[in-house]
């Protein structure tokens, strides 16, 4: 498991780096007999070559540079680094050849300081108008490339071999399979020398010898890079009579096995990956459906208002970032207890205002509550914007885990799905647990005799639906990780949410998690199959039949009254 | 009463749908003397007329109010509170937007005389089976009444014989139309996809532009209302609506007595579904597009609020709800486009806990008060139905 470098991160940073090792670095072999005077004489050789760059020829340059690369010398390093990035200039007075570390030093003058190509001193600001850039194309841009990674896949930084040996993943240059032979032998790190083999496997299949091609192609059958499959699609490719273009028929036969092992393993990492989106939906769902499981599974009450509370957490993780800006990923902590606080309140005062004047009455309540979804939506409207609002990612949230290049989830995912089971912990704790959890279940269960027994109902139900509010803001926060904030936030979820709950049987938690999860994954594997809506529907037309033949839900509960009203 | 020379027997008794009837006649009458026997007769005082997109923004009104009749039938009389029949109401404006497309021809922008633009648009070859047909007005007007009716007796009698009811059953057709939604939206189900059905020219050779065509359909809307709701007052008189409001109030019970709950509840919502697609075809004409927006959730349940508002289980309620409703909304879009989704809001929650009986139970309220006589006893039942 590694992170995936950022690919900015190759900066001038790293050529201080590659600056400061490259002397203990061995390149080639015969770089061990270099003396004092190979020393003096690259110098001579750099001094010679680099005002040759200004050469209008691009074949020229092309092999210019790679003289140039082929000098063991730090300062050569930099004067590509510099061509390839457009910072190389000449003097239009002397025709010496200049670098500029950063564009532009003085704005207003459009001055800028140039400094010495071949020994890096500062020379001084001079105007614009008095040096000329050396031009670059494609083709020279993308040699200096693979010369610079040739020279860093010996690297000692383990980051810069890393990346340096992905990017000749990406060409294909024969030239490179003695660097990279070389390379592969000192190499200690087993992942990286695993890159090395598979860059020299890609180069060695096109090689002459048929076992070297056989070896090369067994090694590509167990790499999971799209270029190892793109390179046995392109072995066994056919002409328009459908015979293969390749002759040889062992090869054949070895690359049939590859492609056969490579697609297997992809087909598994595959459902894998569909096996983790899955699960990424179900929890969403599961964070989305699991206030309403409290508040409609054991209260009884239809809150048509429950995605507007779970919009209102969203916004207030919106509202916590604005609040400090600095504190990106600890406002994301902060967020949580102030969107269970705010929805929970706002749903306090829901119920005390409107659904304690409608109890027995369950359609009126739906009304009232969608009623008090549009007051929500528009009042969010009108006191902050009616567009989206930008919730920031904290870095400990982006980035992925990569298992190898064809599985590869995205953190925010990981954290929500466990977020989620989280949550769902800490509500059965409550409902099991503590005393409020045995006067809910009293209440729900038997309303009249929990009456009796001194438990103060009116104050309960208060507290339950501010419990189930305050949960669905809290998965406000969860999903401004994953969705757009906006007024129409809860609008999505309501229905899904709904059906989660019936579906999982009212008044049972662990049926909503089992629901979440079954609809998640269900939906995740038929997208493929079906496409993203299709499957959507599919599954709405599957739980519409589904609560005729259960209509208590998967785990119905046990030993009450059945219907009627 | 001279008046009830013009009615049917079983409307004797219902002073509300007696008024409200005369009224509609009344502005038929003058819509269609002053916008079209004048203009025709007497071109110089052509000036008097009401002018057409009002006529026509009436006739759409009407259309919603016939969806509302639709609505109150099956909850305010039989208690099923389906969050989906805006859905029936979009089948059978889908119906007729197909006769509308096929009546294009080859004057769409393509000008393909096979396939409606969208189509054309797509890259398809041929006609899809379910449009053939759709040429016919005759078989137009059966579908108009059969897709809706259909899905209707598919859902219903799956529903009702698992004996779902309540929330259970709102939440459900809810998943129905939000299911119908999605799948109108996708390109692939040949119904002009996100754009819907539109640019429609003219209906039985008539142009749907000029203002004679206007008129007439807003007439045949104004007739619709009033058939549709003479037809709903017999049913809901007779031997079935009395059976439909023992299930209301009492399921188990009228099970028990003996009646086949499910036939019951099968057959007003089926026929309730069919009102909403006859709605819904003489809607798309009118306002000229169809799309898959009329699908969304939000509509079913912001008809239900008209019916809340007018006050269930009176059929005239209905009408004067959605008439009121749709009357403010246009307003207030216009207007006051921040308050109205504010106004709408407090609209639902108002209804519910205030006014549970809706406007007309608001005006027996205040006549009551003025008869002291029966106060008392009035009070009585509204405790009990409340």
């Amino acid at each position: 498991m590694k992170f995936i470098p950022q690919k900015n991160s190759l900066s001038l940073r790293l050529i201080y780096l590659i600056l400061s090792l490259l002397s203990a670095s061995n390149l080639y072999a015969a770089d061990d007999n270099l003396n004092e005077d190979v020393i003096k004489n690259t110098h001579d050789q750099l001094k010679e070559l680099i005002p040759q760059l200004q050469v209008k020829n691009f074949k020229k340059k092309i092999i210019l540079v790679k003289q140039l690369a082929a000098i063991n010398d730090p300062q050569s390093i930099i004067v590509l680094q510099a061509l390839l990035n457009s910072r190389l200039y000449y003097q239009k007075a002397d025709k010496s050849v200049v670098l500029l570390q950063k564009k532009e030093v003085h704005k207003k003058s459009k001055q800028y300081e140039i400094f010495n190509a071949l020994d890096n001193k500062k020379i001084g600001l001079v105007e614009k108008k008095t040096i000329k850039k050396i031009a670059t194309n494609n083709k020279l841009r993308k040699t200096i490339r693979t010369l610079l990674a040739q020279k860093e896949i010996t690297n000692a930084d383990l980051n810069i071999r890393q990346a340096a040996v992905k990017e000749i993943l990406t060409g294909n240059d024969a030239s490179l399979l003695p660097a990279l032979k070389q390379a592969q032998t000192v190499e200690t790190d087993e992942s990286q020398k695993d890159l090395l083999n598979l860059a020299i496997a890609l180069i060695e299949v096109d090689a002459q010898d048929t076992s070297t091609r056989q070896s090369a192609i067994k090694l590509l059958g167990n790499s999971l890079y799209p270029r190892a499959k793109g390179k046995l699609d392109t072995i066994l490719a056919t002409n328009d009579k459908g015979e293969f273009i390749e002759q040889d028929k062992d090869v054949i036969k070895t690359a049939q096995k590859a492609l056969k092992r490579i697609n297997a393993k992809l087909s598994l990492f595959g459902n894998l990956e569909t096996l983790f989106f899955g699960l990424s939906l179900g929890s969403v769902l599961l964070l989305a459906a699991i206030g309403l499981s409290i508040t409609f599974g054991v209260m009884g009450v239809i809150n048509m208002a429950h995605g507007e509370l779970i919009m209102l957490g969203a916004y207030t993780t919106y509202l916590v970032q604005q609040l400090m800006p600095n504190e990106i990923g600890l406002s994301l902590i902060v967020a949580i207890p102030a969107a269970f606080i705010v929805s929970g309140l706002f749903g306090i005062a829901i119920e005390r205002g409107i659904i304690r004047h409608l109890y027995g009455r369950p359609l009126e309540t739906l009304l009232a509550t969608f009623g008090i979804s549009l007051l929500l939506q528009q009042m969010v409207r009108s006191l902050i914007s009616a567009q989206n609002v930008p919730v920031i990612t904290p870095s400990w949230l982006s980035g992925s885990l990569v298992f190898n290049p064809a599985f590869a989830i995205t953190y925010n995912r990981i954290y929500i799905f466990f977020f989620a089971l989280l949550v769902f912990a800490f509500l059965l704790l409550i409902l099991k647990k503590t005393s409020l959890g045995l006067q809910v279940r009293a209440v729900a269960q038997n309303r009249s005799m929990a009456t009796a027994m001194g438990i103060k109902t009116q104050w309960v139900d208060s507290l339950t639906f501010g419990l189930g509010s305050g949960v669905a803001g809290v998965a406000g926060v969860a999903l401004s990780q994953l969705t757009n904030v906006g007024p129409n936030l809860g609008q999505a979820y309501i229905i899904d949410s709904f059906m989660v709950v019936v579906f999982g049987g009212v008044e049972n938690l662990w049926g909503t998690l089992v629901a979440a999860m079954t609809l998640g994954i269900t939906n995740k594997f038929l997208e493929p199959w079906a496409g993203a809506v299709m499957s959507k529907i599919i599954v709405l037309i599957f739980l519409i039949i589904f609560i005729q033949k259960r209509p208590n839900g998967l785990f119905p509960q046990k030993g009450r009254s059945s219907g009627g009203h | 009463m001279i008046i009830n020379r013009f009615f049917p027997q079983f409307m004797h008794k219902d002073t509300g749908g007696k008024w409200l009837l005369s009224l509609l006649a009344l502005v038929t009458i003058i819509v269609i003397i002053f916008n079209f026997l004048i203009p025709l007769l007497l071109p110089e005082m052509s000036a008097l007329h009401m002018p057409t997109y009002m006529v026509t923004l009436l006739g759409k009104y009407l259309c919603l109010a016939l969806l509302a009749i639709a609505l109150d039938l099956v909850w305010g009389y039989c208690g099923i509170l389906s969050l989906g029949h805006a859905a029936f109401f979009a089948l059978g404006g889908y119906a007729m937007g197909m006769y509308l497309m096929r009546q294009i021809g080859d004057r769409g922008v393509y000008g393909n005389p096979e396939l409606p633009d969208f189509m054309v648009f797509l890259n398809w070859q041929e006609l899809p089976w379910y449009w053939i047909g759709f040429d016919s007005f005759a078989f137009t007007a059966l579908m108009i009444l059969l897709v809706p009716g259909l899905l209707a007796y598919v859902f219903g009698w799956m529903t009702f014989r698992s004996r779902v009811t309540g929330v259970y059953l709102s939440i459900m057709t809810q998943a129905m139309t939000y299911a119908l939604m999605l799948a109108f939206f996708r390109n692939e189900m040949g119904l002009g996809g996100n754009n819907g059905l539109t640019d429609f020219k003219d209906i039985l050779g008539f142009s749907l532009q000029s203002d004679g065509t206007r008129i007439i359909i807003f007439s045949l809307s104004a007739l619709a209302l009033a058939l549709g709701y003479i037809t709903s007052r017999f049913i809901v008189e007779s031997k079935l609506g009395k059976t439909v409001v023992a299930i209301r109030d009492a399921e188990l019970r009228t099970r028990f007595i003996g009646y086949k709950v499910e036939d019951y509840k099968l057959w007003i919502f089926v026929f309730s579904a069919m009102l909403a697609g006859v709605a819904g075809a003489l809607y798309v004409p009118q306002v000229g597009i169809i799309n898959p927006g009329e699908f969304s959730p939000i509509n079913s349940i912001e008809l239900a609020i008209w019916v809340a508002i007018g006050g269930r289980g009176t059929l005239f309620g209905a009408v004067i709800g959605a008439l009121l409703v749709n009357y403010a909304k246009t307003y207030f879009t216009g207007a006051l486009p921040e308050f109205w989704l504010f106004a709408l809001g407090t609209l639902f929650i108002v209804s519910t806990l205030y006014l549970p009986k809706g406007i007309v139970g608001l005006f027996e309220r205040i006549k009551n008060k003025n008869s002291d006589q029966n106060k008392q006893a009035e009070n009585k039942l509204e405790e009990k139905t409340a």
